[in-house]
């Protein structure tokens, strides 16, 4: 039996909640979280000097908290909107099993922890960027850009794309250009993936009345503008290798990978502006995912070669 | 002893089997929250005192 306060059991709609650990789980947003994680690693890594391998295991545990809190702040504010699309009606909140007031208050306490636990265990400079991060993604891009433009997801990729500067801070205490390379990158992939998305998904966004590229400028400028930022982001991927931050190696890899990402964006400008099953758009996201990966990775084992073949020579 | 004019309710199996498991969680939370500030105590303190020595 649980006690219960009476105003609680009154017409307001009370009732017990029936979450899970898992749908709270499900509110960090797993997928993206991983994505985080890898990318915070790959600067956590990168950075010159070394740090405490506890310390580091914290400094990414508390990136991926706060990614998390902010996942969960914006399943809070757009459960409206989750509601009414395929890809996101079945998120706890539109799905009924977590409650709005639980999401957000589990959203705001997981921000305050990661933000403080960054801070007094690693240091100030990283747990003031992710704290940043989480206002810009939770207010800034869920809050205003969102519903209000189609540069929503340019701009707000910027919270997406922080993460290996709040790794490399949590190091060196500082921001570099190597960490700012790495920054550029997940900002300039942010677009195409999102709209190629966008474009096959574009009857959701209608529905929920998102104004994604696609809906409010049409499919063939929104291809366009992929392409563009193909051709944008193939070169600066191989700008750590240029800068003189990796070896040649790296830089191979990530121009094959960037003609690759072009290929893929090249085709989907080229499709039939009455193609309803959209192979190319299709094509480019699965790839767009698997670019990133490959080229955060490709960039964390050449930092790890060249650091042991330092030691190896030493 | 339990007030007679307090206003109890009865939780479904399914209610009670979510908030075991919301418990749970909350405690292996906690418990790992508590390890790892202990620890990266001692690492800090640890880092320090060789730092003066």
């Amino acid at each position: 039996m649980a006690l219960v306060d009476e105003r609680l059991t009154d017409e307001a709609g009370f009732r017990m909640s029936e979450a899970t650990a898992g749908d709270f789980f499900a509110l960090l947003k797993p997928r993206v979280m991983s994505l985080v994680v890898f990318t915070a690693f790959v600067g956590l890594v990168a950075a010159p000097v070394t740090i405490n391998p506890l310390l580091a295991v914290i400094a990414i545990l508390s990136i991926a908290i706060g990614a998390g809190a902010s996942g969960a702040l914006n399943m809070w504010y757009d459960a409206d909107i989750d509601a009414v699309m395929t890809r996101t009606a079945s998120r706890p909140v539109p799905a009924g099993r977590i409650l709005p007031g639980e999401a957000l208050s589990f959203g705001l306490v997981l921000s305050v922890m990661s933000v403080m636990t960054l801070g007094v265990l690693v240091n100030w400079l990283s747990a003031t960027l992710l704290a940043f991060t989480i206002f810009f993604y939770a207010v800034i891009y869920t809050m205003w850009l969102k519903r209000w433009t189609p540069q929503n997801i340019v701009i707000g990729g910027a919270a997406g794309a922080i993460p290996p500067v709040i790794g490399w801070a949590a190091v060196t205490g500082t921001v570099s250009l190597e960490s700012l390379i790495l920054f550029l990158i997940i900002f300039l992939w942010t677009p195409p993936h999102f709209w190629a998305l966008a474009l096959f998904k574009s009857e959701d966004y209608a529905r929920a009345g998102i104004p994604m590229m696609p809906n409010v400028a049409g499919q063939a400028s929104t291809r366009r503008q992929i392409f563009a930022y193909a051709l944008i982001l193939a070169p600066v991927g191989v700008l750590p290798w240029v800068l003189g931050f990796t070896t040649p190696a790296y830089g191979v890899v990530a121009a094959l990978l960037g003609a690759g990402f072009v290929w893929y964006a090249w085709k989907v400008l080229r499709m039939a502006a009455d193609d309803k099953v959209m192979k190319p758009a299709k094509a480019l996201f699965g790839y767009s995912l698997l670019y990133l990966f490959a080229i955060f990775a490709v960039y964390l084992a050449d930092c790890v070669v060249g650091r042991a073949l330092a030691i190896g020579g030493a | 002893m339990v007030d007679k004019n307090l206003e109890l309710v009865s939780l479904t199996e399914r209610q009670q089997k979510a908030r075991r498991n919301r418990s749970m969680a909350i405690g292996v939370a906690l418990a790992v929250l508590v390890v790892i500030f202990y620890v990266a105590t001692i690492v800090k303190f640890g880092h320090n005192l060789a730092g003066t020595m």
